[in-house]
């Protein structure tokens, strides 16, 4: 049986940290991730979790104590944002390639600078290459459901990669919202116990952890990688599929949303796709043919997938609330682009939300209108257009 | 340089053979070759306590000689051995096989 709270996104991912009881969460403050660790220490404080909680004296080390923990063969998680990211880089990688199955709620905020401490994605946009999964949420149900998945798909051992679940800071992370959540019974169930292929503490068995890998392995090590990633598309679909069996909400790598005879549709990541469900129902209901295509898992990338979505629509408009300075696009179109390569498809890029930039159901309409002067040939699609940017 | 392909080899470059540092021979790595003489030596085992790689051969409390290996001429050896013995010399890998 499910329970419906009131809960912030940040008190939803801590919600389900205590529903699995990970054995280290390692913490250390940083906004718009704070109420997060805030309310799990809360937990810890009243004995409602077993798990040892680390606290760091910085994301360096937030990240290196998961990881340590983590080969250790324990379940070991943390979270942070924007530029604690930043901090953490060098063990980002690091947790990917010893294949450490850690889970990491990021909570998106602007990468600095001026300093800013609302949300886009630039700073999760920037470790896409750091080979950790990452699923995108679109509300703090999302937040809470994709924290339980997440360590399914983490651990599964044909993935064995470490995965961010991200949020919007402030959008999602501070607004409260109704969510419902599994019962704690059924909560650990799912979870289960994590057993670790190899552990640091196993004297009877013991292996070496991060060796020098030079010219002779390095490579190899690598294409293993790109297996693991391509093998957590697949898994991400099962996972999704069994957390749906059991909670009533199923998961997919994206979601389409009225789709099927749409000629002009956007590509959403995070809570914006939540507004443009609204927008694009109202559109509908005008008789506009418009649609929307959610990715919830931009890593693994699911290229066909979304190919095979935005078949039949003419007109895309892929939003990007992040920047790649000095390249043709943002992150998400210039992959978006290349996924649709060969199709009919004519594909405009809006940058939007920057810094916490609001991006009103107005804008997104207004956006949906570009869609359909692009279509009419009266707007270039050959440079990215800034949403509600001055002058 | 190995031929096993990516599918064949433990993930994360996981060493999973405890001790195989013995099979890895660093001995090729050398510049300087230690020279123990084994009249000077009084087995004190300064140079076995020193020896980064475990290259100083023991037996029965003595010392029996040098694993060559695996030496890597660091000379930490030639230099812990004490003042008054200098058992231990080292030598250019170069000028030996010149000789």
């Amino acid at each position: 049986m499910a329970r419906r709270l009131i809960l912030s996104g940040n008190d939803a991912a801590a919600e389900a940290m205590r529903q699995i009881d990970p054995d280290v969460v390692a913490a250390f403050p940083i906004t718009p991730q704070t109420e997060l660790m805030h309310k799990f220490a809360e937990f810890v404080a009243d004995g409602d979790v077993k798990a040892e909680f680390v606290l760091v004296e910085s994301e360096h080390s937030a990240m290196s104590a998961t990881v340590g923990a983590s080969a250790a063969g324990a379940r070991a998680m943390t979270a942070t944002s924007a530029n604690g990211l930043a901090l953490m880089w060098e063990i980002v990688y690091i947790a990917a390639s010893m294949r450490l199955p850690i889970v990491m709620p990021v909570i998106n905020r602007a990468l600095s600078g001026p300093i800013n401490i609302h949300c886009d994605h630039s700073d999760t946009m920037g470790c896409r290459d750091s080979s950790w999964i990452q699923l995108y949420s679109e509300n703090a149900q999302e937040a809470y459901d994709n924290v339980l998945q997440a360590i399914k798909i983490a651990e599964h051992p044909d993935v064995l990669l470490p995965v961010m679940v991200t949020f919007d800071g402030f959008i999602i992370s501070h607004t409260a919202e109704v969510l419902e959540v599994l019962e704690d019974a059924e909560a650990r169930e799912w979870a289960g116990e994590y057993k670790a292929r190899y552990s640091l503490l196993n004297t009877d068995d013991p292996v070496t952890f991060g060796p020098l890998d030079l010219q002779d392995y390095y490579f190899e090590h690598k294409r293993q990688q790109v297996e693991a990633m391509k093998n957590a598309r697949r898994v991400i679909q099962e996972v999704g599929e069994a957390y749906g069996k059991l909670s009533g909400r199923s998961y997919d790598l994206l979601e389409a949303y009225r789709l099927e005879d749409a000629d002009t549709a956007l590509v959403a990541l995070g809570s914006t796709a939540g507004t443009t469900k609204v927008v694009v129902d109202e559109l509908r209901d005008a008789g506009r043919k418009v649609g929307l295509l959610k990715l919830r898992a931009f890593r693994p990338f699911p290229g066909a997938e979304i190919k095979a979505a935005l078949g039949g629509v003419k007109t895309v408009g892929v939003l990007d609330r992040a920047i790649s300075f000095g390249a043709p696009g943002g992150p998400l179109e210039k992959e978006i682009k290349a996924a649709l390569y060969g199709g009919e498809q004519t594909v405009g890029n809006f940058v939007y939300g920057l810094g916490g930039r609001d991006m009103s159901m107005g804008d997104i309409k207004s956006v949906f209108d570009e869609l359909d002067a692009i279509s009419a040939g009266t707007q270039s699609v050959d440079e990215p257009r800034f949403v509600g940017v001055r002058g | 340089m190995s031929d096993k392909a990516w599918t064949e080899i433990p993930m994360a470059g996981i060493i999973e053979e405890a001790g195989n540092a013995h099979t890895y021979e660093t001995g090729s790595w050398r510049t300087y070759r230690p020279l123990w003489d084994s009249e000077k030596c009084i087995h004190c085992l300064s140079c076995w306590i020193a020896c980064p790689d475990s290259a100083i051969l023991v037996s029965d409390g003595k010392v029996t000689g040098i694993d060559l290996e695996h030496c890597k001429g660091c000379g930490i050896c030639a230099f812990e051995c004490p003042d008054k013995i200098t058992a231990i010399e080292m030598k250019l890998e170069t000028d030996i096989a010149d000789d």
